[in-house]
């Protein structure tokens, strides 16, 4: 022990700071496993045999990879008692959603600048009483819509889904444009006002435009909730016209035959991808999205 | 200017006025009826003896006594119970302890950012398959622990009614807790760098800095992401669903899968009412507090 005090802390503190870095590294890594560790084991299930599957464990890779259980869970794996794969219920969530999303995002756009930009006694009331609907649990109007949706002749389609979707998503979307538009100026506005531009002049022109980013966010949040709802389509909709998170469930519960772990796993990755998809490439909108709905949950 | 051509102007004024309010009423309207109506009706139909079809004669809490005499409730009760207190507790300790690590100016943050978030994409049916397998009694983790040569190594969790909640716990906490990492992270870094210097200068090591200093100025996070972990767990139905079916037996059940269960497959419209009604004044309970504060905080 020789060495000078000063030079000794410093080396000590560095040595320290490095020791610190390396754990945080660690600790980073082993959740960043973690997270990552059910993907990989689904995507290397999906990829095994049954017969690899009963003789490896869950990380083994694949020793010969075969794509048969994406293929099956595609187009021939039995939902109940139909066996064309996922192929059809895909086709069911794309017609509901795309509709679902771009109806909700364009009421909730036009609600939110008339709320805000176009203030009327009771505006405030009116968002308060409307953003209430954000925060129920759905079990609560499960019942009524079932009846209503009987009556409307759109009980077990793909078109209630859609009316479902398009009602409760409302708040949201009303909420999120709510507060962009909260944040933008009403100078600009105002001044289209006294040009003589009209409500929806003005909306088209001038607002829409601007709030590009409002849309994404919305539509990115609208098309992961609706996408992979599971309640109201399990409530709603029937045999045919479930939407694929539905027939996900039903092709890994059901009980009979030989358990096909690899074409639940293909099947659930499958369901999983366009939503995956989305997170990947707009990641930013899609935490923006998260963080704009924080109020909801 | 003729007069018809006056009046028509005026008219076209007041429409042009009235606009907003005549775009925004139907949609008001719409939420009056699927929100406001269908909450009432619910609660009608909870105070009526509703079987198999709507009845529409009021019976008193007869549906309320039946459902709290009800084994089954009160199982779910239990789950809900247990299922709220960890997720909430695990999911928050993560996401904290997780924030705070990628707060140390982590050069690849955003790719591990990336990797801690991408669970919230899935649908909580995905997420559920994928741990009904992982936690597969025969060749999930057992296995994968036997063949790392713990033999006796016992994993049955998903079958046994005991320990089944567990295992919602587990797929839930994995789900959510990137949830709680990104608030958390949103919110310290909205904390001003001078406070921490602050106490950087006070001699307070990173550690005391966050638990005394940082972490405090926190709590609006925590009271929020409190309030939407709260929110999720109580409405978890889809989680649930998938990886145990409410089962072994109906060991997992919770208030959304009973619900859904007396009212879709059982036809007990009047207890599946009562019981959606005590959800949402669970719910109600969280949140009206918290939005009451906002909203006032907002208007402020």
């Amino acid at each position: 022990m020789t060495q000078t005090a000063p030079a000794g802390i410093v080396r000590r503190k560095g040595l320290r700071h490095r020791l610190m870095r390396i754990l945080l590294f660690a600790v980073l890594g082993v959740f960043c496993l973690y997270y990552l560790l059910p993907l990989f084991i689904m995507m290397a299930t999906s990829l095994k045999s049954l017969d690899e599957i009963r003789t490896g464990t869950l990380v083994s890779l694949p020793r010969q990879i075969t794509f048969d259980a994406w293929l099956k869970a595609w187009g021939s794996a039995c939902v109940g008692v139909r066996c064309d794969g996922l192929k059809p219920y895909i086709w069911n969530s794309v017609l509901m959603v795309v509709p679902a999303v771009a109806i909700s995002t364009a009421l909730g756009a036009v609600n939110g600048y008339a709320l805000t930009k176009w203030r009327f006694p009771g505006a405030n009331t009116i968002f308060a009483l409307m953003l209430f609907g954000a925060f129920i649990p759905f079990q609560v109007v499960l019942l009524p819509m079932a009846r209503t949706l009987g009556v409307l002749g759109l009980a077990g389609s793909v078109s209630g889904l859609i009316l479902v979707h398009t009602v409760y998503g409302l708040a949201f979307t009303t909420l999120f444009f709510r507060n962009f538009f909260m944040g933008v100026s009403d100078g600009i506005v105002q001044a289209a006002k006294i040009d003589g531009a009209g409500f929806f002049g003005i909306f088209s022109q001038i607002v829409l435009p601007m709030a590009l980013p409002a849309i994404v966010v919305t539509v990115i949040w609208q098309f992961t909730q609706i996408w992979n709802d599971f309640l109201f389509g399990v409530a709603f909709t029937v045999g045919d016209s479930n939407p694929v998170t539905v027939a996900l469930n039903n092709v890994v519960n059901t009980s009979t035959g030989v358990k096909e772990y690899n074409v639940d796993m293909a099947a659930a990755i499958i369901t999983a991808l366009p939503t995956l998809l989305v997170y990947v490439l707009a990641g930013k909108y899609f935490v923006r999205g998260l963080a704009a709905g924080a109020v909801k949950g | 200017m003729s007069q018809a051509a006056k009046r028509g102007l005026a008219a076209r004024r007041l429409f042009e006025r009235l606009l907003p309010r005549i775009v925004v009423s139907p949609l008001f309207a719409a939420s009056l009826f699927f929100v406001y109506g269908f909450i009432a009706w619910t609660v009608y139909i909870s105070f009526t003896r509703s079987g198999v079809l709507p009845s529409y004669t009021l019976d008193g809490l007869s549906q309320y006594i039946r459902l709290w005499a009800t084994p089954r409730w009160q199982v779910a009760l239990g789950n809900l119970f247990i299922f709220c207190t960890l997720f909430i507790a695990l999911c928050t300790a993560i996401g904290v302890l997780l924030a705070i690590l990628l707060d140390q100016r982590i050069r690849i943050e955003g790719a591990i950012r990336t990797v801690y978030l991408y669970p919230m994409a899935l649908s909580f049916i995905v997420t559920g398959t994928a741990w009904k397998w992982i936690l597969n009694p025969g060749l999930g983790i057992e296995r994968l622990m036997h063949s790392m040569g713990f033999a006796g190594f016992r994993f049955d969790w998903l079958v046994n009614p005991k320990m089944a909640i567990y295992t919602v716990v587990i797929a839930g906490v994995w789900q959510s807790s990137g949830y709680v990492m990104a608030l958390f992270l949103a919110g310290l870094r909205s904390v001003d760098d001078e406070i921490i210097k602050a106490a950087a200068i006070d001699g307070a090591g990173p550690l005391r800095t966050y638990a005394s200093v940082v972490l405090p100025i926190m709590r609006p996070v925590f009271l929020s992401s409190f309030i939407i972990l709260a929110h999720l767990a109580i409405k978890s139905f889809d989680l649930v669903v998938a990886l145990t079916g409410g089962g072994p037996g109906y060991a997992t059940d919770m208030p959304a899968t009973f619900m859904y269960s007396f009212a879709f497959q059982r036809s007990e419209l009047g207890t599946a009412a009562a019981s959606a009604v005590m959800m949402l004044a669970t719910i109600l309970a969280v949140i009206v507090p918290y939005l009451y504060s906002e909203l006032r905080g907002a208007n402020k």
